[in-house]
């Protein structure tokens, strides 16, 4: 079960210069196996609140919990995907695959099998001798994705993890990202800067104030999942009403630009 | 073609053209301190039983020096890099006694030490801790924060974080210290066994040119100069087995 609920989490950090305030009571519930986006102003926090939910960051005020129980450190079932993908230049595929599996020691032969499990999910299957520098932009995501998948994680926090790929794998890969979960039905928190994405692959849509950041707006899009959503008219609708939110923040640039 | 192939012919080449120059060089001077090459290698035949001691003790000091530097060096730099704490204690220390030319050293290591190898090799693997230990020390603070945040959020601890993530983060920049300190470490070693021992290729060389035997002499310069390709090559060697992954993606 890993349903996340956080209360008026606060986080400040130290500068070198001043201190910044970047999370002031920022509430979230997320229901076990749902799938939520998150989307904001750059600087708002979201960043801050992924990695206080992964237990990786101390919270000043308020408290998170997942599936119930306090986070005070990373969590065994918790998988954190981050912007540069977070995967280690001198390890191989496979090394990089089976990395949380050897951290938490488990044993060799099942480490192996879930990691080639995991590969074979994302298609890497033929790369496991390569180092990521090897890999292209979108094979390095997959990759990512299957260390996540080999560690059975059943919540899963992504920091924009499809921001630096061209739109062509970039809608690949959020095509795999949404398969993976209408089968796991896992947990995901997906932090983007895309309207699209996060009317893609968000069942609901958080809308996160500027900094100090809080969440600002829920939007329900139900639409979400359903075989062709992309091309529908509700999909252009959500996206539209996600922007219009937006702008009223003052979050997009004056002429409806990226974030 | 094969890497090593390509290394073989560039090495051959480098020693085409500096035989050539030295020839020229020689030819030109005219001077009985700098023979031809011809000559220099029949020395370097005639005078094997006698030099192979020296080459051997000089080797000997010099990779335990540098073994005990890096030892030494790269656990206490990485530790520094990455602990805020410990930085804050050991730091201006080092720091305050990194630019001192540790060579001046030798006399004292001499009146601690005596004369011979413990204060030689003292002097060479003070220099190599030092180079390696900066360098460590700054490989580990550059290491990206996300690598170090994914590992962590896949639960591990410090040690596996430092195992995971620090040591093969820092390890080819390590590695270039090594080999720059390789350098160093040769040319210490010639000027300290020419000062304290009755042994190694720094005596051998100084010796022969006390005796005025320009032939002897340069058969111990050429072996110490081989016994610098040596140490680095043995250091690109390792350092390609084990930074297998800096050779991918290229
Ligand atoms: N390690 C840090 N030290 C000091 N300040 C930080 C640190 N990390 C983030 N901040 C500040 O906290 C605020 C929130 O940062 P955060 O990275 O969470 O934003 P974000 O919403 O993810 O932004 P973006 O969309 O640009 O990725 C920013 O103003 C940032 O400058
Ligand atoms: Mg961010």
């Amino acid at each position: 079960m890993a349903s996340v609920s956080a209360h008026a989490v606060g986080v400040t950090y130290h500068g070198v210069d001043s201190d910044v305030v970047a999370l002031a009571g920022a509430d979230l519930e997320l229901a076990d196996g749902s799938s939520v986006a998150v989307i904001g102003p750059s600087g708002c926090g979201k960043s801050t609140l992924l990695l206080a939910v992964a237990g990786l960051l101390a919270t000043s005020t308020g408290s998170v919990d997942v599936g119930g129980e306090p986070v005070s450190g990373p969590r065994l079932r918790t998988s954190l995907i981050l912007q540069d993908f977070g995967l280690l230049p001198w390890k191989t595929v496979r090394e990089n695959a089976e990395l949380g599996l050897r951290i938490r020691r488990h044993p060799s032969s099942e480490r192996r099998a879930r990691a080639a499990e995991a590969l074979e999910r994302v298609g890497l299957t033929e790369f496991v001798g390569l180092y990521p520098s090897e890999l292209s932009g979108g094979m390095r995501q997959r990759l990512a994705l299957a260390r996540a998948l080999a560690l059975d994680a059943d919540l899963l926090l992504m920091d924009e993890p499809l921001s630096a790929l061209d739109a062509l794998t970039r809608e690949d890969l959020q095509d795999l990202l949404l398969s993976l979960w209408l089968d796991r039905r896992h947990t995901s928190v997906l932090v983007t800067h895309s309207i699209e994405e996060a009317v893609y692959l968000g069942g609901t849509v958080l809308v996160m104030t500027p900094r100090p950041g809080r969440i600002g707006s829920i939007v329900e899009n139900p639409g979400m999942g359903t075989p062709g959503y992309r091309q529908t008219e509700a999909f252009y609708a959500k996206c539209a009403e996600l922007r219009g939110l937006l702008e009223a923040e003052g979050a997009l640039h004056p002429g409806g630009g990226a974030l | 073609m094969r890497t090593w192939l390509r290394r073989a012919i560039g090495y051959v080449g480098a020693i085409a053209v500096m035989l050539v120059v030295w020839e020229a060089a020689s030819l030109l001077l005219h001077s009985p301190a700098l023979p031809t090459p011809a000559d220099a290698l029949m020395q370097v035949v005639e005078q094997f039983p006698l030099l192979a001691p020296h080459f051997g003790y000089s080797a000997l000091r010099v990779v335990v020096a540098m073994v005990i530097g890096l030892v030494v060096g790269a656990p206490l730099g990485l530790w520094l890099g990455r602990s805020k704490a410990a930085d804050l204690v050991a730091g201006p220390l080092i720091f305050l006694n990194y630019p001192v030319p540790k060579a001046v050293f030798l006399p004292v290591l001499l009146v601690l030490l005596g004369i011979g190898n413990a204060s030689i090799i003292a002097l060479i693997a003070l220099i190599v801790f030092f180079q390696i230990l900066v360098t460590a020390r700054d490989a580990a603070r550059s290491i990206p924060a996300a690598s170090v945040l994914s590992v962590r959020s896949l639960g591990a601890n410090a040690w596996q974080v430092f195992t995971n993530v620090t040591v093969p983060g820092a390890m080819p920049e390590i590695f270039t210290a090594l080999r720059i300190g390789a350098g160093t470490a040769v040319a210490v070693l010639f000027f300290s066994e020419s000062i304290a021992g009755s042994t190694g290729l720094g005596y051998f060389v100084f010796d022969a040119w006390g005796r005025v035997r320009y032939g002897e002499m340069f058969a111990g310069i050429l072996a110490m100069a081989l016994l610098g390709v040596l140490l680095y090559e043995a250091i690109e060697f390792a350092e390609s087995r084990l930074c297998r992954w800096e050779r991918a993606g290229r």
